[in-house]
């Protein structure tokens, strides 16, 4: 049922594109190519929230993951001279947030959202506390073009001449998908995601397997932090990831805790933030910036308003594992 | 814990009624919030050294200029004055089984609220400050009720909401404060002052609003303990089916828990604008909710003790400023020893290092994505 509602929506919205690029290509073309870049943080977050959830366990700290790898991976760079060292740097962070994640939420069974606002709290006073003025990377990833795909008319420029981070984003829920839904270790996290006890009667670890799942997440959420700072921006400021992931874990929810649904759900908002973004920049209309900057979290707000109810979370999430 | 439903809330204050449990009983609530603040200073104390300035003398810095002279203390009293509230708008949310992350955008609202009272109107005193504090409740108190409303009636996590409510309240009150309710003839993004009868009056160094704050701190101390609404916030959080059976309304429970809440985040803001800052200006008050949620941990939601947290934050913030000024100390280091300290109120390792083989509560503060 709800998945008509969204085959509906996306060619509905898939037709409007043509005709919008019938009328004016370079404008479509921009306002596409932003919205892809706005998505790619919220899609690789949206990841790492859906496997920490599918694994039973809430991650509210994405934000202070991708805040922390932004920062490691921005002066990890800078400081070394090196790009791609300070990548891993910002990327391995991450997976370093998820492990002190996964030992407060799994190992010490703290309570999830208190574990994670710590991380949010800890990451703006340690990236501040050592933030520096006047570092510069040393340079600027490339744009990989691929060849032919890259031709298509709107297709190619949009999706295949990007950074290879967006290409990664685009990839992974794809990956993610298969993984979850027909390999054995996607059963066993969603097993443990949805009734621990039965997981772990059939000799699933219920524990290895969800501080492993959180862990390993992390990783996704560096990515999107080193996007940000190194693919992205190009620099580093307090307070850099402005809540893209909260708005993540929205993301998440209307896509179903499904890898593809929360791919089409970023895009969806990607294109809401572009569309008002033109429609501002030409001035048709007057929407002051502050209205455009809480756009996706009212949409978000409403959005959950109407879904919600008819999309359940997995059922053992937020609660640590006792056995009995 | 057998006996509750398992996804529900256990912040170990399952026993109100402090009569009933012996003195030896007590002390673990306050000795680990106590040991968890010392640990933290500890291991702040190591990122101060690694910047190469002694932590002894940064310390005694941020604690002297806050508490050493009689403007320093009008600024510790005024900056403990939101945290006080904002840690009773969470500890309120806490014993209803909800997790207000939303004090922020609630104070925000109470503050631009409570300036256009405070400046669109001309009142006597009577009547216009008791109306320009009230309207700045009643903002928060809004502001609030959209989170309760849609976790109530609509199953959507208050988690989420409040903090998407945040998000907007920090562009609406910048919208408002740079718009239509901006001050003419002004560059600055601001509010017009308001009226000198909306004003909170300072009894020598101690601001009115200050002492209103403890005021509130010790009505709630009574009222969650010892009244049946309280009492009704306290089933709820605790055994949501069973304060159905007792014939409680769950759903309006929820809604007015989240309405007092953001009243009482509403109030620090409201507090804020017409004891401190005469007018709103969108760039005053970053993170202050947050310090609410430490707060309350702190004091384990308990009201009273939201006081002496919100006073130790209060002087900390305080502090700061000179920190950097004096030794070239960012003043972030205290949101790292804050994060500390709720990792250790809330995480069970210093718990277990105090308390051997006795069974810790977990601290429990919410369950999944709504329920």
């Amino acid at each position: 049922m709800r998945a008509r509602y969204a085959y509906a929506l996306a060619i509905i919205i898939g037709v409007a594109i043509l005709v919008f690029y019938a009328m004016d290509q370079v404008r479509t073309v921009s306002v596409l190519s932003f919205s892809l870049r706005y998505a790619v943080p919220l899609i690789l977050d949206a990841m790492v929230g859906i496997i920490c959830e599918r694994s039973g366990v809430i991650n509210i700290g994405i934000e202070g993951q991708m805040l922390m790898s932004a920062f490691a991976g921005f002066f990890g760079a800078a400081l070394t001279g090196n790009l791609i060292l300070g990548t891993l740097i910002g990327v391995g962070t991450g997976m370093i947030v998820g492990a002190f994640l996964a030992v407060g939420a799994v190992t010490w069974k703290m309570d999830q959202i208190i574990a994670g606002t710590v991380i949010n709290i800890l990451a703006v006073g340690l990236t501040s506390f050592f933030y520096a003025q006047g570092n510069v990377l040393p340079g600027s990833t490339p744009i990989v073009a691929i060849p032919v795909l890259s031709d298509i008319p709107l297709v190619g420029p949009v999706l295949f001449e990007n950074g290879l981070f967006t290409y990664a984003a685009l990839i992974i829920p794809l990956v993610l998908w298969v993984l979850l839904f027909k390999t054995r270790w996607g059963l066993r996290t969603r097993a443990v995601g949805e009734k621990p006890s039965a997981a772990d009667t059939s000799g699933v670890s219920v524990q290895g397997l969800r501080f492993w799942n959180v862990t390993v997440a992390g990783l996704l959420a560096g990515m999107a932090g080193a996007y940000l700072a190194i693919e992205a921006a190009g620099t580093f400021e307090r307070g850099f990831t402005a809540g893209r992931g909260f708005t993540a874990l929205a993301i998440m929810i209307f896509g179903a805790w499904n890898p593809i649904g929360a791919l089409g759900a970023a895009f969806f908002f990607g294109l809401t933030q572009g569309l008002a973004s033109q429609l501002q920049a030409d001035e048709v209309v007057a929407i002051p910036q502050q209205f455009i900057n809480m756009l996706p979290y009212v949409l978000t707000i409403v959005l959950l308003a109407i879904v919600s109810g008819r999309i359940k979370p997995p059922a053992a999430v937020g609660k640590p594992y006792e056995k009995d | 814990m057998s006996t509750m439903d398992p996804s529900r809330t256990d912040l170990g204050f399952s026993d109100p009624d402090p009569r009933r449990s012996g003195p030896l009983d007590r002390i673990p609530s306050i000795v680990l919030p106590i040991v968890s603040v010392l640990l933290a200073f500890a291991v702040g104390g190591i990122l101060i050294w690694l910047q190469g300035v002694s932590p002894l003398r940064a310390y005694a810095v941020l604690f002297s200029n806050a508490l050493g002279t009689p403007e320093g203390l009008l600024r510790v009293m005024e900056k403990s004055t939101p945290l006080i509230l904002t840690g009773l708008a969470v500890t309120v949310g806490l014993r209803a089984g909800l997790f207000n992350i939303g004090a922020q955008g609630q104070l925000l609202v109470g503050a631009i609220g409570a300036a256009w009272a405070g400046y669109h109107f001309q009142l006597p005193l009577i009547v216009h400050l008791p109306f320009a504090v009230l309207f700045g409740m009643l903002c928060g108190a809004a502001w609030a009720s959209i989170a309760g409303v849609l976790r109530a009636y609509r199953s959507v996590s208050e988690v989420i909401t409040t903090i998407m409510l945040n998000a907007i309240a920090i562009a609406l009150v910048d919208y408002l404060a740079s718009e239509p309710l901006k001050e003419e003839g002004q560059p600055l993004t601001r509010t017009p002052a308001i009226a000198d009868s909306a004003a909170l009056p300072v009894f020598g160094i101690v601001p009115s609003g200050f002492l209103l704050a403890l005021a509130v701190a010790v009505f709630f101390g009574w009222y969650l303990t010892r009244t049946t609404q309280g009492f009704r916030f306290n089933t709820i959080g605790l055994n949501p089916s069973a304060a159905r059976y007792a014939g409680i309304s769950v759903k309006g429970t929820i809604v007015l828990a989240m309405a007092v809440s953001g009243a009482l985040a509403g109030l620090g803001g409201a507090i804020e604008t017409l004891g401190v800052t005469g007018r709103f200006e969108p760039a005053f008050n970053a993170g202050l909710g947050f310090d609410g949620i430490t707060i309350a941990l702190l004091a384990r939601a308990n009201p009273l003790a939201t006081i002496p947290a919100a006073l130790l934050i209060g002087t900390m913030r305080t502090g700061a400023a000179a920190l950097q000024f004096q030794t070239g100390i960012e003043p972030e280091v205290v949101d790292v020893i804050l994060a500390i300290t709720l990792l250790f109120v809330s995480a069970p390792i210093v718990a277990r290092l105090l308390f051997r083989n006795r069974n810790i509560k977990q601290t429990t503060v919410t369950s999944g994505w709504g329920s």
